[in-house]
């Protein structure tokens, strides 16, 4: 049965602004990943932090037999993690969710990642990538220290274009005004979307606009990450109040299908 | 040599006392990837009502030290699709279903419970008068003797089928609904449900869940899980209970035990590790055999004494 896990740290590297890339060897869970799903990580020995938390895997290596991780300590349960050295072992469980869907049609992918949101698309991008499948890779900051990992894009490739607010890498202002500029109508297979809310509403509307099926990865306060609780409930549209769970439905839902004035 | 961990709810006898609590899995199918369902002595689906319940708005969960809070709102799919739907599905995985029941109003309750009636092989209903996370029903219903004795009195006359009724623990006089409830027809008594509580979201300056207010269920709660089942144990020996309230062990299954509950409840802990009700199991096997203990239910109550 596919429960929980223990797998050893292969590394841990910190990144700066409290963000760590961290190396877990699992060939299982490398084989099974998908693009947008992610690994549910105990944070703790006893029961406190009680519950486990919900990662994005950024990179699965079939060959090497490992998947990668990007998280922001945040709270005592990230530090605990941050904590964590090569060779000790994490109890996970997953690969759990629903990750990106592949492009309904032909042409370019495009994936806009806002801060941290960038790690399911760097597994994404890849994924298209060896697929054969042009990507335009957007990434949103907001600095140049914030923007994580995007050597792994070049090394394959994949030039991203970049965004800061404060214009000190890239484009100056929101990674969605450098998507406004880019897609054309029905031009992208489909847009794929990772970040804070307010920006994936808004690349939620330029998909829309463009006539692009839009994807997003969206996050909620999870508990059991199964299905089981009912926790990490969004709003979805279909007339009376709906809530889909992020955890078994999602967290990669149709953007068409998130009711975005109740979020 | 083999334990026998055999109880018995009123009527309804189970392989073995541990039972998965409503609300912590799902409708049971969400957990066959993880466990063999056929092990444990019982589950309790997710509260079924007349018609689909959407639930609260988010946020629903927060985390507290050793403890979770809720405020899910019973969101359900309604008792229809429940029959139609995912019975056929579940009743095949060889494992005895407890339905949890619920309404805004007595007559509600009635009508799922009867409609219960058609799902062949179901083993045992839940009335669930304690859930703190909705306006009307729940927990309403169960702060009282005289309103929970009128649901489950109607509950009881459209239905046969075992009937358990799930407390709550936030009560001046638990013992005194919980004999009500007795006295009104429940064959068992679930206890007990989450403890009202709530957090605050300090960069908001907010209550951090959409419904304000939840639920506190995990480790924190099991010590005040405990001394109810001990108090309600003590007020009406003989009423079958099943324990429950921050249960992650077998240690702490066998507390609730000794205290007086004849099987146990696994709640947040399977939200954790979805194993986690096989886990409690099997170190209860292990307890018997390295104590020489052949029938379980000897342990029922024995932290008493006598007394």
């Amino acid at each position: 049965m596919a429960g929980p896990i223990k797998v050893p740290v292969v590394s841990q590297q910190a990144l700066g602004g409290q963000v760590y890339h961290l190396v877990l060897a699992a060939p299982e869970v490398a084989a099974a990943a998908v693009p947008g799903q992610f690994l549910h990580l105990r944070v703790g020995e006893g029961h406190d932090p009680l519950l486990r938390r919900p990662l994005s895997i950024c990179e699965a290596d079939r060959e090497e037999g490992t998947v990668a991780l990007l998280y922001q300590v945040r709270g005592r349960g990230t530090a605990w993690l941050a904590g964590r050295r090569a060779g000790e072992r994490l109890d996970v469980l997953g690969p759990l969710g629903r990750g990106f869907p592949a492009p309904p049609r032909d042409g370019p992918c495009f994936l806009v990642g806002g801060g941290l949101g960038v790690a399911p698309l760097l597994f994404l991008a890849t994924a298209l990538h060896r697929g054969g499948i042009p990507v335009v890779f957007l990434a949103g900051a907001e600095s140049a220290a914030g923007l994580y990992r995007l050597s792994t894009l070049t090394a394959r490739g994949i030039a991203p274009a970049v965004a800061t607010v404060d214009g000190s890498a890239g484009y100056r202002g929101p990674v969605t005004e450098l998507l406004a500029r880019y897609l054309r109508p029905q031009a992208a297979a489909a847009l794929y979307a990772c970040g804070p809310r307010e920006m994936l509403r808004e690349v939620a509307r330029l998909g829309a606009r463009a006539e692009t099926p839009t994807f997003v990865s969206l996050e909620e306060v999870m508990a059991c990450g199964t299905g089981l609780c009912r926790g990490c409930a969004v709003p979805v549209r279909g007339g009376r109040t709906r809530y889909e769970r992020v955890c078994a439905e999602g967290p990669v839902f149709p953007a068409e299908r998130v009711a975005w004035d109740a979020l | 040599m083999r334990s026998d961990l055999t109880t018995a709810l009123g009527p309804l006898t189970l392989a073995n006392p541990v039972v998965l609590a409503s609300g912590t899995c799902g409708f049971g199918l969400e957990l066959v990837p993880y466990l063999d369902l056929k092990r444990l002595g019982a589950l309790t689906v997710k509260s079924l009502t007349l018609e689909p319940w959407p639930g609260n708005p988010p946020p629903r969960l927060a985390e507290t030290p050793a403890g979770l809070l809720n405020a899910i709102g019973l969101e359900n799919p309604g008792v229809s699709y429940f029959l139609e739907e995912i019975w056929p599905v579940l009743r095949r995985q060889g494992v005895p279903v407890i339905a949890s029941v619920a309404g805004r109003t007595p007559q509600e309750y009635a009508a799922v419970a009867e409609r219960l009636g058609e799902a062949e092989g179901l083993a045992a209903l839940e009335v669930n008068i304690s859930c703190p996370n909705v306006r009307e029903g729940g927990a309403l219903f169960g702060s009282r003797p005289e309103t929970a004795a009128a649901v489950v009195a109607a509950v009881r006359r459209r239905t046969r089928l075992p009937l358990l009724v799930k407390l709550a623990p936030m009560v001046t006089d638990l013992a005194a609904v919980a004999r009500a409830a007795v006295e009104a027809g429940a064959d068992a008594l679930s206890l007990v449900n989450t403890l009202p509580g709530m957090a605050i979201d300090l960069t908001r300056r907010r209550p951090y869940l959409g419904n304000v207010v939840g639920g506190l269920s995990g480790p924190a709660i099991k010590p005040v899980a405990l001394r109810l089942v001990w108090e309600v144990a003590g007020a009406l020996p003989g009423v079958p209970l099943l324990g429950m309230g921050g249960i992650s062990s077998a240690a702490d299954a066998l507390e609730f035990i000794l205290a007086g509950a004849r099987a146990v409840g696994i709640g947040t802990a399977t939200l954790i590790n979805p194993g986690a009700a096989l886990a409690v199991l099997e170190g209860l096997e292990d307890y018997c055999r390295q104590n020489g203990i052949t029938r379980l239910a000897e342990l029922v109550g024995a932290a008493r004494g006598g007394a």
